[in-house]
């Protein structure tokens, strides 16, 4: 309708009307536009205010601080029946922030691996990796973590005849158990001598990039690195009388007990989203690759640098400028896409909350409300780290 | 890379040097390139042989149930699909009523070819067709209560028929409401701007489960007492609201790339908005983003599979409704079923790149040239 | 697009607030619609399942039926949305449906809290447990340790929590969305014991390839009594299936059935009169007609009939009554008498 309206005006003569100036239609079509969507606001609230009254329905955000009298398998953070709703909602909340992290990191790398596969010079190489972008992508996630589930359970041994690694870490259908670190006084001076060294460890990289400028040698700031981090934690250990054992998993009964078990659930979902997401940024990093000049990598290669050389040093960080955008919309993508746990039973954040607490509480309204909150604000989060990131490696590209 | 070593290699030597030089240059051009070719030999001698020896050559063809399929050495189960193939195609459908169902696959398949074969003429008028009439055609036929048919109600559909009717007309709705929010969010007017920002960023910011969820219990919450929408046309209307927000974000990215000269040039020919819009900017846009509309439709495609989560049997679910039959059930049944259920969703959006490659070479790329950068 | 909606939603206002109000605004729905919105499970053998050709059959299943036969004279009058136990409650107060008759336990919290009406108990049941005979589990005290396959979203999942928790014993939870994928992934070796109420117990025994190798633990850990739900806010749409359900245990027990009901029409028996409604308007003040008991029972059957064909010896389950039998036969069905 307002098309229609705005093509007549813009080919009647100008200045006859009213309507015809642009500047005053523009004003009256987004106030009738912003006065539609608030009735419609307007409307739904009322009927679903006045649907809620006449079912008598229990409403409002206490059922938050109720006991919530379910248990979830698996938690990152101590939970029992007697926890409360939004316990529950911790618990939920951080095994997505687990997936969603472990998946960004694996697809990332698997990524990266595929999209400089489908560059390489050698033709198997590139045509797999072509195979494995076409095939992957065109299937549904939801497709793939089924498979990956149904696949998973079956391979994996039955408790009694768990795979063992020396009698301390344990393979079985139940999952993957290691031993668990058992923290106790005098613990945290690890962890503060683990955030010194990386601090160390930043300042070293820092110093030796200024070397090089000034010299034109490096100092070998990646080794220095990696003695600080393993080395004043371990420092930090012994120094504080040995503070952390471990708790070793051990079998009683039906199931290993201690130590921490990692669900098949969990390695099949995470599987399913890296390969899957993998495949798109396997695309990205092509694309982005190839974004860049021929004439930088021919330029690199004429000062001697190898292919390895040349990819790590001169294209990608140029192509990363063109990777960033769409790589941030891919883990985006995957955050979202985490929340298909629920098809095989990993308890995330819509499993949990948005599903259990959901039908015992009966609260909907509120619990999507939360939920798609917190949603938006992981998604508002990262892409705005993204952005972060964006804007540093802009500023050294000068 | 195959042809310039062709064109290098003097006329008259032999085929086989030939082959060892491209070998070479190929595969062997170094020690890690040996290397990796080595590996990669070796990654496809472990994986091809075992499941094609799997899906074709110990595969049971024929049988009537699980007995037939299980025991040692059996690989796949085809007579499962065979036994389910009813289901897989028309869902719950009654069966005396299929026939309904296969006029409008025939109808969706001669207006898709209408609107994809590039030499047909009319394309405008096949666009129209597929996005309104089609849909219109499909609901009356599909659901009857006119004309004599029988009502056939929405919760009986299922199968490739639900899949593929949500995946097109999911399709033809969300393609103008993207390009709308497109425009919407480029807008000089703030409100709209804002509106259509709120909206996309939304909609991309909540998981599509969550969404569906929403339309499928808590939508009807909002709506006036004694009004009821169609709980498959609510899953309808948010996943194609759900693709019209990606949807525009690629179209405002083919917007963007668009030189500011081309509607200047149009403004200062005296075109209003709409005519600089219709007529300048959005061709050339649109088939810049081409290839990322398509990949759009092929997300909008698999993403029907996640319906069943609200009660749908589509496709995936019907076969995977099937595995649990205790007629069938066994390990390889179901790999089987979801061996099939790759295979066409493959073919499907496969086809759908393909297409969408070809229709870059010959249309965008051969017409105009500036759309291309 | 939003101007489209918002019209079409404006519309839609006018035309509800034009609709005349009466006794029953769902019955009123219901009649205009011309069948009954029923929510019913995602498949569980005996209550609610699909056959091979998506119709629908089980004793919740039978409820809606008769309360479709009371209203239209016709069973076959109702659509049957298939909900996911984490679906149901909010499908039905948002309008989804208005009869959710899906295996669903009454408790307060859900009588009291979300807006629903349980308006009858129509199946007994308790909660019980199913492993691998071959792993020599004989009691639900032997589980300590044992991981556990459940659906999400039931009071199952909240009696595992407190049995096992005041037993002092440990175990591991794995709910999933549907019962056949919590079956499912019991039946891999994923789960050492799969929990749902016991009547589901024995409908999963015949969804498994191999039912022998299966063993149901005699112990129940709860109560779990099944009925329908209605909204709450429309007190005469309960009434109406309250007492549709109390037809049909009332006509089990006066011996009325569906084979029989065209002599009972003649019986002298003044409680069979007022249940058929040769004497007394019951139906009418129910705002259905007089004979609406007569339509449910030669439609749908008597409770020991429809218990029988889907449940009982009638069906591969093979039930016995025990507590869903009549008070008089020493079980606990016992419905109001109609005067």
């Amino acid at each position: 309708m307002s098309g229609r309206d705005d093509a007549a005006a813009a080919i009647a003569p100008p200045a006859t009307a009213f309507w015809a100036d642009p500047r005053l239609r523009g004003v009256l079509f987004q106030a009738v536009a912003l006065a539609l969507v608030v009735c419609l606001f307007w409307t739904m609230a009322s009927n679903a205010g006045e649907a809620l009254k006449r079912s008598g329905q229990a409403t409002g955000w206490g059922f938050l601080w109720n006991t919530a009298g379910f248990d979830i398998g698996f938690k990152l953070v101590a939970y029992t029946a007697r926890d409360r709703h939004i316990d529950a909602l911790v618990v939920g909340l951080l095994n997505t922030l687990l997936i969603s992290g472990l998946g960004i990191v694996l697809a990332t790398v698997l990524g990266f691996v595929i999209g400089i596969a489908r560059l390489s010079p050698n033709w198997l190489v590139s045509r797999m990796a072509t195979a494995y972008v076409e095939f992957v992508r065109n299937v549904p996630l939801l497709l793939w973590i089924l498979f990956f589930y149904l696949a998973l359970i079956p391979v994996l041994p039955p408790v009694k005849q768990a795979m063992s690694l020396g009698d301390v870490v344990f393979l079985t259908n139940r999952g993957l158990y290691v031993p668990k670190l058992h923290w106790t006084d005098g613990a945290i001076w690890i962890v503060v001598a683990f955030v010194a060294a990386i601090v160390l460890a930043a300042a070293a990289t820092i110093w030796s990039r200024r070397r090089q400028k000034a010299t034109g040698h490096r100092p070998p700031d990646l080794l220095i690195g990696l003695a600080l981090i393993v080395g004043l934690p371990v420092a930090a250990f012994f120094a504080t009388g040995a503070p952390v054992s471990l708790e070793f998993p051990e079998l009683k009964g039906f199931n290993f007990n201690g130590g921490l078990s990692i669900l098949p659930e969990l390695v099949a979902l995470l599987f399913a989203l890296t390969i899957y997401t993998a495949a798109y940024i396997g695309e990205i990093v092509r694309s982005g690759i190839e974004g860049v000049s021929k004439g930088q990598s021919e330029a690199a290669s004429a000062l001697g640098l190898t292919r390895g050389q040349r990819l790590r040093l001169v294209v990608i960080p140029q192509a990363m400028r063109i990777i960033i955008p769409p790589l941030t919309s891919q883990y985006l993508n995957l955050i979202k896409n985490s929340s298909l746990a629920a098809a095989i039973a990993f308890p995330d954040l819509v499993h949990v909350f948005a599903g259990t607490s959901l039908t015992q509480t009966g609260q909907a309204l509120e619990i999507l409300a939360i939920t798609a909150s917190i949603y938006l604000a992981i998604s508002l989060a990262t892409s705005g780290l993204m952005n972060v990131y964006n804007a540093m490696t802009r500023l050294k590209e000068r | 890379m195959a042809k310039p070593a062709a064109h290098r290699a003097p006329p008259d030597r032999p085929f086989g040097p030939l082959v060892f030089d491209w070998l070479r240059e190929n595969l062997f051009s170094s020690v890690t390139n040996t290397l990796l070719t080595v590996l990669a030999i070796a990654f496809i001698y472990a994986v091809v042989p075992p499941i094609l020896d799997w899906a074709v050559f110990s595969a049971v063809w024929s049988g009537t149930g699980r007995a037939d399929c299980i025991g040692e050495g059996k690989g796949a189960c085809w007579p499962f699909i065979v036994a389910r193939k009813d289901q897989i195609i028309y869902g719950q459908y009654f069966a005396d009523q299929r026939w309904r169902v296969d006029v409008v696959y025939l109808a969706g398949a001669l207006g898709l070819a209408w609107i994809l074969i590039p030499r047909l003429p009319g394309k405008l008028w096949a666009g129209i067709g597929m996005a309104i009439l089609f849909p219109v055609f499909a609901f009356v036929m599909l659901s009857g209560g006119v004309f004599d048919l029988p009502v056939v109600p929405t919760e009986r559909w299922g199968g490739l028929l639900l899949t593929l009717l949500i995946s097109v007309v999911g399709i033809a709705v969300s393609f103008p409401i993207g390009v709308l929010l497109a425009l919407g969010r480029r807008s000089s007017l703030p409100v709209i701007r804002m509106l259509c920002v709120c909206f996309i960023e939304f909609v991309r910011g909540v998981p599509l489960i969550t969404l569906l969820f929403m339309a499928a219990n808590v939508v009807p919450l909002f709506m006036p007492q004694g009004v009821s929408l169609d709980k498959l046309l609510r899953a309808l209307i948010v996943i194609s609201l759900f693709s019209a927000a990606y949807m525009a974000e690629v179209v405002r990215g083919g917007l963007q790339a668009l030189p500011r000269g081309q509607s200047e040039a149009a403004a200062a020919l005296g075109l209003g908005y709409w005519q600089t819009t219709l007529l300048v900017v959005l061709p050339q846009a649109l088939k810049i983003s081409l290839p990322s509309i398509v990949s759009s439709c092929i997300s909008l495609l698999k993403d029907t599979s996640l319906i069943a989560t609200i009660g749908f049997f589509d496709f995936l679910q019907v076969i995977k409704s099937g595995n649990a039959d205790p007629a069938w059930s066994a390990p390889n049944v179901a790999f089987t079923g979801y061996l099939f259920a790759a295979l066409v969703y493959w073919t499907l959006c496969f086809g759908m790149s393909r297409y969408s490659a070809y229709l870059e070479r010959t249309v965008a790329g051969g017409k105009v040239g500036a759309g291309r950068l | 697009m939003k101007t489209a909606l918002a019209a079409v939603l404006l519309a839609a206002a006018a035309i509800s607030a034009a609709a005349a109000q009466s006794a029953s605004p769902t019955l009123d729905k219901v009649k205009k619609d011309g069948y009954l919105k029923c929510g019913v499970s995602d498949g569980l053998a005996g209550f609610s399942n699909p056959d091979a050709n998506g119709n629908w059959t089980g004793i919740d299943v039978d409820v809606c039926r008769a309360v479709a036969a009371a209203i239209f004279d016709n069973p076959d009058a109702v659509r049957y949305t298939s909900t996911t136990a984490k679906e149901r409650f909010t499908a039905l107060q948002s309008g989804e449906f208005d009869l959710l008759s899906r295996n669903t336990t009454v408790t307060m919290q859900r009588d009291v809290a979300l807006g629903l009406e349980f308006t009858n108990v129509t199946y007994y049941d308790g909660q019980g447990f199913m492993v691998k005979t071959d792993s020599g589990v004989t009691s639900v005290n032997d589980l300590n340790g044992a991981t556990i396959c459940t659906q999400s979203g039931t009071t199952t999942e909240l009696n595992v929590a407190d049995y096992f928790t005041s037993h002092g014993m440990q175990y591991q939870i794995l709910t999933f969305e549907k019962e056949s994928e919590a079956l499912a992934a019991y039946d891999s070796g994923r789960c050492d014991a799969y929990t749902t109420d016991q009547s589901g117990l024995y409908a999963a025994k015949l969804e498994l390839a191999d039912a022998n190798a299966h063993t149901v633990l005699p112990e129940l850990i709860s109560k779990e009594p099944l009925g329908p739900a209605v909204r709450q806010g429309d007190d005469r749409w309960g009434d109406i299936v309250r007492w549709t359900f109390y037809v049909l245990v009332n006509a089990e027990e006066l011996g009325v059935t569906s084979q029989n009901i065209d002599e009972q029409l003649n019986s002298q028996n003044p409680e069979i009169r007022r249940l058929l409604g040769i004497e007394g308007d019951f139906g009418e003040q129910l705002g259905l007609s007089k004979d609406w008991a007569v339509r449910i029972i030669r439609k749908v059957g008597n409770y020991g009939e429809i218990f029988e064909r889907n449940l009982g010896s009638g069906s591969p389950l093979g039930i016995a009554r025990g507590k869903n039998a009549l008070w008089k036969d020493g079980g606990l069905q016992y419905a109001p008498p109609i005067r």
